[in-house]
């Protein structure tokens, strides 16, 4: 009798679980990634694919915060501050039913910061990865790291029996024409395990059952790349998808008032800023020849007062943009409202200050954009070039794809231009290592204007190993007041991200643009 | 008929060549592959370092000559992108756009010959205005427009067909096809049209001129006065002999219908080789590019060999003019 019962119950929570149980999603955005091996690039396509499927030691949650994963605590060893020790889950298995353990992790952060890697510049500090036990690992850097646990959210761990199973201990050298196993087939501890793959067609994952983690509300994933913007979103409309990442912004009013659909909006960790050249020598695109107008501050402050943030939100970016006075997203630790308040334009007073710096008639510079890129990007640069124009400088506009416009800003080539920039370690750190300080070497980067300041180089530098965090926070605030108040970038916008989907889904929108399937839940 | 098939396969090599090169001289104009390779956390050494193990330092003509050996071969290297061989790429995406192309060059020929024909033989009548109107506004709508109202009206508004995607396909070796299943099926639809819209404008208007052409003729009126039905005169003397021109265009076509279909599969999403080449530009992904140029050329090269082996067989005159001319 008691046999008969718990048959019963077990028949009825199988048909109460069932409908549940076996839920498909149909996701679809604009690109696919670029590779399965999880340390063979540094791109957000690829890396949120891979969520999917593998898992890191830590994630970033809808908030931005560092959340645990296969790592359960994370601190500085205690008498060394130049080694961090990861506790690792227990129980946790590989999709090919290998056990994770420590070793796993070694090989994996070892694999992550070898030399084929794009992932090695996260780990560059690292000297030394050892597995004190089966479940903890030791990451000892070379000097005092205080920020390295923001730099792995996107470092897989992958089973090492498996990858010497299939040769790929190292990551796949394409460059020199290689391809790998680990390119197109997956072993990850996720809660997805991927069942078919066509790169730009499809792929198809399920769930997978020996998760440790409660089970998702997905049990499928469909993933569908669907190049062009006005069919995803018929997608859509039609019932065909599910769920459309990488939704264009003029399409954002439309889809919301559209029964069944809704869209969801957030900030994106991504600042949109415009750059430009300082130094002594006169600008290439300049009809000044005799110096360089960008050196003076005046007509620096000049041009922040002429550009209407407002109104490029507005008009440019209908509404779906977070204007912006520093060049960090909010996420970012040394953001404050204070940094981030910026000048209402005054059209008269940016012309009086020209006057002032000798340019009563202002001067021509020529704009570099990219017009494929960043939402709206060449449209963005247009709007400048209007309200440059108001105080008399005259702005020639020069569109290319982004395949033209990186090398123009990597090699400095170029005197006023238009950029994105992401802190994927929601750290100031990130931003004036590439940004801010001089270009030489391991920084600036990204300097294109070539902006130099030994003093800040010094304090950005010393930012690397600073341990006591109260003390660093201090020495951001300096270097960012200094950055602000020398108009070093000229920040605009912040991006919001925008994901459509049924009105019976619910998700949310990730700063790093990296949905996780698994925190999909379904409503009425 | 050897001989002038050997002079055309030599012919056939030089426009290869001629192609090969200038795609490869544009190619580095389109931008820096590296830099979408490559994230903003890339240190510039690195940059260095990829430029040069790609062998982009290298002089333009070792680049060329590099690229040509290996296509000899049937090499085309690596995509930056996928990172997979590139003929393997091309060859598994290829099934897909020639089957949106044949069923969009049967649409164009069967529709294109039958409205052509309609239209010839009652050219005054209300039909046939209505149309020749709308061809004009087909053939002047750019296909890109076509293609998502078509999205539009079928698949968003009716539900009627899938707006995006080849549907489930089979495999049949190394072919893909989805013809066997019926969402397959449903898919092609849409694109197909969108595809054959053109060149079914371009074929119902050649079929229409030519018919009319021949209708004017000395035979057609003496068949006309021997009693003949209007059936046999219209079908069997007269549309016979618009043929000639007819296949010259749907040849030529089909070549063009295979090559410029990147717009109707970017639009549907279609997984053919149109889409691969799209998505390969904007990266700079120069392989892909150079071997889908390649690739195009090589279709263009054996449709006309094929056109002109085609004349002989319809066209008697052409045939004693060509073993004339062989001597």
């Amino acid at each position: 009798m008691r046999k008969l019962l718990l048959t019963a119950s077990a028949i009825a929570l199988g048909a109460a679980v069932l409908p549940a149980s076996a839920e498909t999603l149909r996701w679809a955005r604009g690109a696919d990634a670029l590779t399965l091996d999880p340390h063979s690039q540094n791109e957000g396509t690829t890396h949120t694919f891979n969520h999917q499927i593998y898992e890191t030691l830590l994630n970033r949650d809808v908030e931005g915060n560092l959340i645990p994963r296969l790592a359960t605590e994370w601190y500085v060893k205690a008498d060394d501050p130049n080694v961090w020790v990861f506790k690792l889950r227990e129980g946790v298995k590989f999709h090919g039913g290998q056990d994770f353990t420590a070793e796993d992790v070694v090989f994996s952060l070892n694999r992550a910061r070898s030399d084929k890697s794009n992932l090695r510049q996260l780990h560059a500090d690292v000297a030394d990865v050892v597995a004190i036990d089966d479940l903890t690992v030791e990451v000892k850097m070379n000097g005092p790291s205080p920020l390295y646990p923001n730099n792995i959210t996107n470092t897989f761990i992958m089973d090492k029996g498996w990858s010497e199973e299939h040769d790929v201990v190292e990551v796949q050298d394409f460059a020199a024409g290689e391809d790998n196993y680990a390119v197109r087939n997956t072993n990850g501890t996720g809660p997805y395990v991927l069942q078919s793959r066509e790169p730009d067609v499809r792929s198809v994952m399920t769930v997978f059952d020996g998760h440790w983690d409660e089970k998702p509300a997905v049990t499928e994933i469909v993933y569908l790349p669907i190049k062009e913007a006005a069919t995803r979103v018929a997608a859509l409309l039609s019932g065909e998808v599910d769920l459309v990442q990488d939704v264009p912004v003029q399409d954002i009013e439309r889809l919301s008032a559209t029964d069944g659909v809704k869209v969801e909006t957030g900030p994106e960790n991504r600042i949109i800023y415009f750059g430009y050249k300082f130094g002594d020598a006169p600008l290439k695109s300049s009809n000044i020849t005799d110096k360089n107008p960008i050196a003076d501050a005046k007509v620096r402050e000049a041009m922040e007062l002429a550009i209407d943030r407002e109104a490029i939100k507005r008009v440019v970016m209908r509404g779906q943009s977070v204007p912006a006075g520093v060049a960090m997203p909010p996420f970012v630790n040394g953001w404050t409202p204070e940094l981030d308040a910026f000048p209402a334009p005054d059209i008269a007073k940016a012309k009086e200050l020209l006057a002032e710096a000798g340019y009563a008639d202002g001067f021509t510079i020529t704009l570099d954009t990219p017009n494929n890129r960043y939402v709206n990007d060449e449209a963005v640069s247009q709007a400048v070039v209007g309200m440059l124009g108001q105080i008399g400088i005259r702005v020639t506009l020069a569109s290319r794809p982004v395949a033209q416009h990186s090398p123009l800003v990597q090699n400095s080539e170029t005197d006023f231009y238009l950029l994105g920039w992401g802190v994927p370690t929601f750290d100031s750190a990130y931003v004036f290592n590439d940004l801010v300080h001089t270009k030489d070497g391991k920084y600036g980067a990204y300097n294109a204007g070539l902006y130099t300041n030994p003093e800040l180089d010094e304090k950005i530098r010393s930012l690397g190993t600073e341990i006591d965090l109260d003390k660093r926070n201090a020495t951001i605030a300096e270097i960012w007041k200094v950055v602000k108040e020398d108009r070093v970038l000229l920040p605009i916008h912040n991006q919001v991200l925008a994901y459509a989907m049924k009105s019976n889904v619910n998700l949310e929108v990730h700063p790093e643009n990296q949905p996780l399937i698994r925190g999909v839940t379904y409503g009425e | 008929m050897v001989a002038f098939i050997l002079r055309r396969l030599f012919q056939s090599f030089i426009v290869m060549l001629v192609v090969a090169l200038i795609s490869f001289m544009l190619f580095r104009y389109v931008g820096d592959p590296v830099a979408s390779l490559v994230g903003q956390d890339t240190r510039l050494h690195e940059i260095e370092e990829l430029r040069q193990r790609l062998g982009l330092n290298d002089p333009f003509y070792i680049q060329f000559a590099r690229f040509i050996g290996n296509a000899l071969q049937g090499e085309f290297g690596i995509s930056y992108r996928l990172q997979q061989p590139v003929t393997e790429l091309i060859v598994s995406r290829l099934p897909a756009t020639i089957e949106l192309a044949f069923a969009s060059a049967l649409i164009a020929l069967v529709f294109g010959v039958v409205l052509g024909v309609f239209t010839a033989l009652k050219p005054g009548s209300f039909a046939s205005g209505a149309i020749m109107t709308l061809s004009l506004i087909g053939v002047s709508l750019p296909t890109f427009l076509i293609g998502i109202g078509l999205i539009y009206i079928f698949a968003v508004e009716l539900q009627w067909l899938p707006s995006f995607g080849r549907g489930q396909v089979t495999e049949l070796g190394w072919w893909r096809t989805g013809l066997l299943t019926e969402s397959g099926r449903r898919s092609l639809i849409l694109p197909a049209i969108t595809l054959s819209l053109f060149q079914l404008t371009l074929i119902m208007r050649l079929v229409r001129a030519e018919m009319l052409e021949v209708l004017r003729q000395d035979y057609i009126r003496f068949a006309r006065a021997r009693g003949l039905s209007k059936r046999a005169i219209n079908f069997g003397h007269a549309l016979k002999n618009t043929m000639v021109p007819v296949i010259t265009i749907t040849g030529l076509q089909l070549g063009s219908v295979i090559a410029f279909s990147i717009v109707t599969e970017t639009v549907f999403q279609w997984p053919g080789v149109g889409s691969l080449f799209i998505n390969s530009v904007q990266v700079v992904d120069v392989p892909v590019m150079a071997a889908y140029l390649m690739f195009i050329a090589f279709v263009f090269v054996v449709i006309n060999l094929i056109v002109d082996i085609l004349y002989y067989a319809v066209d008697p005159r052409l045939r004693v003019h060509g073993i004339g001319g062989g001597k």
